[in-house]
């Protein structure tokens, strides 16, 4: 093994000049090279820095073959035998320049590694072959990888495309990448036109990387540094311009998942009055409703499996209610007016719930998979991405609480579940059945925080203790909002949402949770009824 | 309502038993108990729980092949449920009213150090089995898993060098408390031996149970846009879903900011989608991918017992580092026992020392003469789309533990032990 190692050593010294003045030809002229064999037994050098050339001049050569060979370098089906590179595919092995059948055993192919080197090397092969793709699609993104990562050997590639290319968002983004290349130009003309380019770019990295032509001792021209200096302050607005919209969002989307995660509480506690210690397992039993569709999703629809999630709604909603029913039933009506009473009997509900799930589902966390329509992210600039499953929290965050507001202004449920909580024996008077508003205002409840359930599955972990993270969150959320408000928890989660987020960025979590919590403690000393306190009659019951 | 009140008395009745739980065996006077300590509920059980598992397979491989000195091996399992003063209770009863002749368990720091004082008190055997931040040497413990000159300063060198990416900018990420802390210090002090500046190394905390990782990857992209940056994460425990999962959807790969964690194996990615996570690394001594008969058979093993005993979800169980550094130690017991034909504990002590054995690493793992550490191997892995590691580095010969690191001022004299 090892002394395989050292000829193959030998050898790529002996192509080393080989592999230098093939990749002059290539930079030199803009037409295409042809695949060679000394490009090709790079890929198999002993040294990385050697394989890691070759593997970009292959991409930027172009072409079928260029292709599959990359293919077969990322699907760990490459190697070399006999001082040849060759494709392992299905046991049989095949020449890898000519896609000639060797009279090879696959067992004799040393196969060749892999490793975040090589496969960043692979992606900038794979974008110069997609730059000459027909969809746009494929050609944007191949010219943002080498917008982020383009070396002097694909510049013919990014040249031919310059020419070719009628896309104008694409243009933009190949000359950002081939100005990043030309800046290690000799002609100061040609650094000149590249760092005035680059202030069109909005990615901190590039900034970084025009610093150094600030300074005259590497930067002979002074109209460069001027260019450059220009740049860096172009750059440097677009990019405190998008954090600030980054913080500005995770802010909300933090809000969000509060306010999903205390809306159900706002119901129970804000409006019925009853301590429910019980909430956070009302969330977990949302959120494995949710695995469990997924689970059917898998076993029984697998082609519709990324849409598990809306069938997990009603799930998670129903779960979570008919617990609630039971729980009301069996427990809290014989508690009402009984506040501390009904905070140790939650409680010990909370702790069945959590044992109840370790039994039936063990003690690890379990795993819920994004759809793919809630994986990765919008790219809002360079640096700054808004994560899709953020996004569809918080618009999933809109809808419930739309739905929440609908239900208790704009039905006759929930105009008796007003009038219960003001003045119980005169709601009794006039014919308002309150034993069965109190159980269906407590299961709507209930159900509510198992739709929060369902939106924490996608963000957060799954299992038996995942509750107890939010119950001291979502009383927060409610206390601060004012005790029978839904408007005063809305705005209590996205305000605590922002003002956390901003002091994280600013002191880290740690004190930005104890700056938090300091916070609410001073506000509540004054003004114990919250932003938004209830007016009227009732208000000091 | 009478029925009602005999179901209930029922139900106590049978749950106090199951409470009992598992030393229900006949009290046979000829065997040698031993205390399993690790907790089975609460934050910590997502990783304790299978280093239990492993533990009663190994007992029970042992007792087929004819037991420790002709007697079986009885497990008393106690459940500290992730409450540290609890451990100090547990290991207290299982010393005194069980009188077990040693006790494989622990995984924080924080846990190992409230059991100390009990096990100095009462002369008891630990063996400990999970990678740590060292700064401690105690008579009564043996370490099975690394210490940081067996994984962290290793990992470090290998993002620095070219193969690894050739790093220049170090982002430390730990959960606050003593372990990540230590080790951040120790990495500090190493990564200023090498050149790097204090400018260019940034270190975060984040609580336990930290679930927003959304400003912190933030901050990743804004202090990688300095230069070529890897993050180290000792973040412990379920935290690590949620970041990864942030990292994953943010679109920071491994290929441009490679994050390399000293707590994350192939347990705790079992509830994370692993496709966009390919090419971040972790450091361990052990991977279930590495390739060998001893691991083949430890994994066969483990999975066959894991079907028998009802382990939930069974069919997907995985093995990782600390479950290795358990079933070694446990062997070991074994062979210092036997060597030294007592369960005594000073005259095991004496004997574990300059034990060695095959372990499913692939490697022949000693037990130091002096230090009571093991000389292990160092794996660096790159996380495979499947949720494995594929081994991308590794040391040749197991190396030696310093459990008292050379980059902590005042260790200067201890470095011989």
């Amino acid at each position: 093994m090892k002394k395989q190692a050292s000829h193959w050593a030998r050898r790529a010294l002996f192509l080393l000049p080989l592999l230098v003045a093939f990749l002059l030809l290539a930079a030199a002229g803009k037409a295409r090279a042809a695949l060679d064999e000394a490009t090709l037994q790079g890929l198999g050098a002993a040294d990385f820095g050697e394989r890691i050339a070759a593997i970009e001049a292959v991409g930027a050569t172009g072409g079928e073959r260029a292709r599959a060979i990359i293919a077969a370098l990322e699907a760990g089906e490459l190697g070399t035998a006999g001082g040849r590179v060759v494709i392992v595919r299905d046991g049989r092995v095949v020449d890898a320049a000519s896609g000639e059948a060797l009279e090879l055993v696959a067992d004799a192919v040393d196969s060749l590694r892999v490793n975040n080197r090589v496969r960043r090397a692979l992606a900038v092969a794979n974008a110069a072959l997609d730059l000459e793709s027909g969809e746009r699609a494929r050609r944007l993104a191949a010219a943002q990888t080498l917008r982020d990562n383009a070396s002097e050997v694909v510049l013919p590639v990014l040249e031919r495309a310059l020419e070719s290319e009628e896309d104008d968002a694409i243009r933009e983004v190949v000359l950002l990448a081939a100005a990043r290349v030309n800046l290690n130009a000799d002609d100061p003309a040609k650094r000149l036109k590249a760092v005035t380019a680059l202030g069109q770019s909005s990615d901190a990295g590039v900034k970084t990387l025009l610093e150094p032509f600030l300074d005259p001792a590497s930067e002979p021209d002074a109209g460069v540094r001027e260019a450059a200096a220009a740049s860096i302050a172009a750059i440097e607005r677009r990019v405190s311009i998008a954090r600030n919209i980054g913080t500005v969002f995770s802010g909300l989307s933090l809000g969000s998942i509060l306010l999903l995660a205390a809306l159900g509480l706002a119901i129970t506690y804000g409006v019925m009055g009853i301590i429910n210690m019980a909430h956070g397992e009302l969330l977990m039993i949302g959120a494995y409703a949710a695995f469990l569709v997924q689970g059917l999703f898998r076993a029984h629809l697998p082609e519709y499996v990324d849409w598990y999630v809306l069938a997990a709604i009603p799930a998670g909603f129903f779960a979570a209610a008919a617990v609630g029913v039971v729980m009301e039933r069996t427990v809290l009506r014989f508690l009402y007016g009984r506040p501390l009473e009904s905070l140790l009997a939650t409680w010990g509900i909370s702790l069945v719930l959590i044992q109840a799930a370790r039994v039936l589902f063990g003690p690890q966390n379990v795993e819920l998979a994004n759809p793919s329509w809630m994986s990765g992210g919008m790219e809002l600039a360079a640096g700054v991405v808004l994560p899709w499953n953020r996004i569809v929290i918080l618009g999933f965050a809109v809808f419930v609480l739309l739905l929440v507001w609908l239900m208790m202004n704009r039905t006759r449920l929930g105009m008796f579940v007003r009038a219960v909580t003001q003045n119980r024996a005169m709601a009794g008077c006039v014919g308002v059945p309150t034993a069965r508003v109190d159980t269906l205002a407590f299961a709507i409840g209930a159900g509510i925080a198992g739709l929060g359930g369902v939106a924490l599955s996608q963000i957060a972990n799954v299992g038996p203790a995942m509750g107890q993270g939010y119950i001291v969150d979502s009383f927060m959320v409610v206390v601060l909002g004012g005790v029978g408000q839904l408007a005063g928890a809305v705005w209590a989660a996205m305000g605590l949402g922002i003002v956390s987020k901003f002091l994280e960025g600013w002191a880290g979590a740690v004190i930005a949770k104890i700056l938090v919590l300091v916070f609410i403690i001073a506000f509540i000393q004054k003004r114990p009824q919250g932003i938004f306190a209830l007016k009227g009659r009732f208000a000091d019951n | 309502m009478q029925t009602r009140r005999n179901f209930l008395k029922a139900l106590t009745l049978s749950a106090s038993i199951a409470a009992i739980g598992l030393p229900m065996g006949a009290q046979a006077a000829d065997t040698i108990k031993v205390g399993i300590l690790h907790s089975l509920s609460g934050t910590m059980a997502i990783s304790e729980t299978a280093l239990k598992n492993v533990a009663l397979m190994t007992i029970e491989e042992i007792n087929a092949s004819g037991g420790v000195l002709g007697k079986k091996l009885e497990a008393v399992v106690v459940d500290p449920a992730s409450d540290w003063p609890l451990f100090a209770e547990r290991s207290r009863q299982l010393l005194t009213q069980d009188k077990v002749a040693v006790v494989f368990g622990c995984w924080t720091s924080v846990s190992r150090k409230s059991v100390l004082p009990v096990f100095k008190e009462l002369n008891g055997l630990l063996f400990y089995p999970v990678q740590y931040e060292g700064e401690e040497l105690e008579k009564n413990v043996f370490y099975t898993g690394a210490a940081p000159n067996q994984q962290a300063i290793p990992a470090v060198e290998y993002l620095m060098s070219e193969e690894g990416g050739g790093a220049k900018r170090f982002f430390l990420l730990g959960t606050d408390y003593v372990y990540p802390r230590t080790t951040n210090k120790i990495l500090r002090a190493f990564l200023h031996s090498k050149g790097v500046q204090d400018k260019d190394i940034e270190e975060v905390y984040t609580p336990f149970g930290h679930s927003d990782y959304q400003t912190i990857v933030a901050n990743i992209k804004k202090f990688a846009a300095g230069g070529k940056t890897a993050v180290v994460s000792t973040i412990n425990g379920d935290s690590n879903v949620p970041f990864y999962k942030e990292l994953g959807n943010a679109g920071l790969k491994a290929t441009e900011v490679p994050v390399v964690a000293f707590s994350v194996g192939e347990e705790e990615l079992r509830g994370v989608d692993t496709k966009p996570l390919e090419g971040h690394l972790a450091a361990w001594n052990y991977f279930m991918s590495v390739k060998n008969p001893q691991n083949t058979a430890f994994i066969d093993k483990y999975k066959a017992w894991a079907k028998a005993n009802g382990v939930p979800n069974a069919d997907t169980v995985v093995t990782n580092d600390p479950m290795e550094a358990t079933y070694v130690g446990i062997h070991m017991w074994k062979q210092a026992v036997e060597q030294a034909k007592t369960t005594d504990v000073d005259a095991v002590i004496q004997a574990v020392g300059g034990q060695s054995f095959k372990a499913p690493s692939g490697f022949t793992l000693t037990m130091d003469k002096t230090n009571h550490h093991l000389h292990k191997p160092v794996l660096i892995g790159e996380v495979r789309p499947d949720g494995q590691f594929d081994v991308v580095w590794q040391t040749r010969e197991p190396i030696r533990a310093q459990p008292w690191s050379p980059f902590i001022e005042g260790n200067e004299g201890k470095q011989g032990l």
